[in-house]
């Protein structure tokens, strides 16, 4: 019984979140509407963002509810309600779907394959005898925000500590500084874009 | 106690990859193609965070999908502004009219 009550908690979520997932995205390719491929899309990305929750990163799943679901796909739909002319479907080239669908098929193949020929189980953080290996503090239980934060500034407690030989790992403190200036000049170039201009006559 | 595996996780980023593959091969609106993007993005994100979860990847992980998520939302913005400008200039979304884009 509490084998089974384990199972349904393990399983049941990722169940639910990956069929969404799936379902959202394949949703999407084969809706013509836009406005109907934007409401998939938000299924699939915040499935993604279950996902994510459900493998014990809850910052980057509420990172992944705020920045994609409420910023990204809000200004998805801007972009379709200031794009439309008349009806929304821009209908693709049926002829072309079953040549799509063959090698979309034909490439997740190759992606499963190669995944599965590779034994993870080498890479594997986990000790066989089921211990935590000594000197990595894992984010398996989850709670990472303040992991993440110190990590960001540069402070790496989750691999220093416990380290055999003293050593510092380097942290993230250079690519947050350039993430910040990449932000501020996207976001002039998006103004500097999407102005409107006087035409020449 | 029981666990989802790694390759499962793998399995559903795959085909969230491959479907913002095709998405962005076959739509011909340009808000489509950028909606195929989102999804690659996205199956890129959920490999992270699975590696993140499931080897020494650990933290790491984390950290560079929250640079995707941040990067991601970047290029929406720029592409957006773009298309915008096309629609402006030839007053339809269609990529298959993008072949001259001199302003």
């Amino acid at each position: 019984m509490k084998e089974l009550f384990s199972w349904l908690l393990e399983y049941g979520p990722f169940s639910v979140f990956a069929l969404a997932a799936v379902g959202g995205a394949v949703a999407v390719v084969l809706t013509q509407n836009v406005v109907r491929m934007a409401f998939w899309l938000i299924i699939s990305l915040g499935a993604v963002a279950g996902l994510f929750f459900s493998l014990n990163a809850d910052f980057v799943g509420s990172a992944q509810l705020l920045i994609y679901v409420g910023g990204t796909l809000v200004l998805l739909i801007f972009g379709v309600m200031l794009t439309a002319s008349g009806p929304f479907a821009v209908k693709s080239n049926s002829g072309q779907l079953v040549p799509a669908a063959i090698a979309g098929a034909l490439l997740l193949a190759v992606i499963v394959y190669t995944a599965y020929q590779v034994s993870w189980e080498d890479q594997s953080s986990f000790d066989p005898r089921g211990a935590v290996i000594h000197g990595h503090n894992s984010p398996q239980d989850g709670n990472t925000t303040r992991p993440l934060g110190q990590s960001f500034l540069g402070a790496r407690p989750d691999k220093d500590l416990g380290r055999k030989d003293g050593g510092l790992t380097p942290g993230y403190l250079l690519p947050f500084e350039i993430i910040s200036v990449h932000l501020l000049v996207v976001l002039v170039g998006a103004a500097y874009l999407a102005r409107t201009k006087k035409r020449k006559a | 106690m029981q666990t989802v595996s790694l390759n499962v996780y793998l399995l559903v980023a795959g085909a969230l990859f491959v479907c913002g593959i095709v998405c962005m091969a076959s739509k011909r609106n340009a808000i489509g193609v950028l909606m195929g993007v989102e999804l690659v993005l996205n199956g890129a994100n959920l490999n992270f965070v699975a590696f993140a979860r499931y080897t020494k990847l650990g933290l790491d992980g984390q950290v560079m999908s929250l640079f995707v998520i941040v990067l991601a939302a970047a290029e929406a913005a720029i592409a957006l502004a773009i298309a915008l400008n096309f629609y402006n200039n030839h007053l339809t979304i269609d990529v298959d009219r993008a072949n001259e884009l001199q302003g």
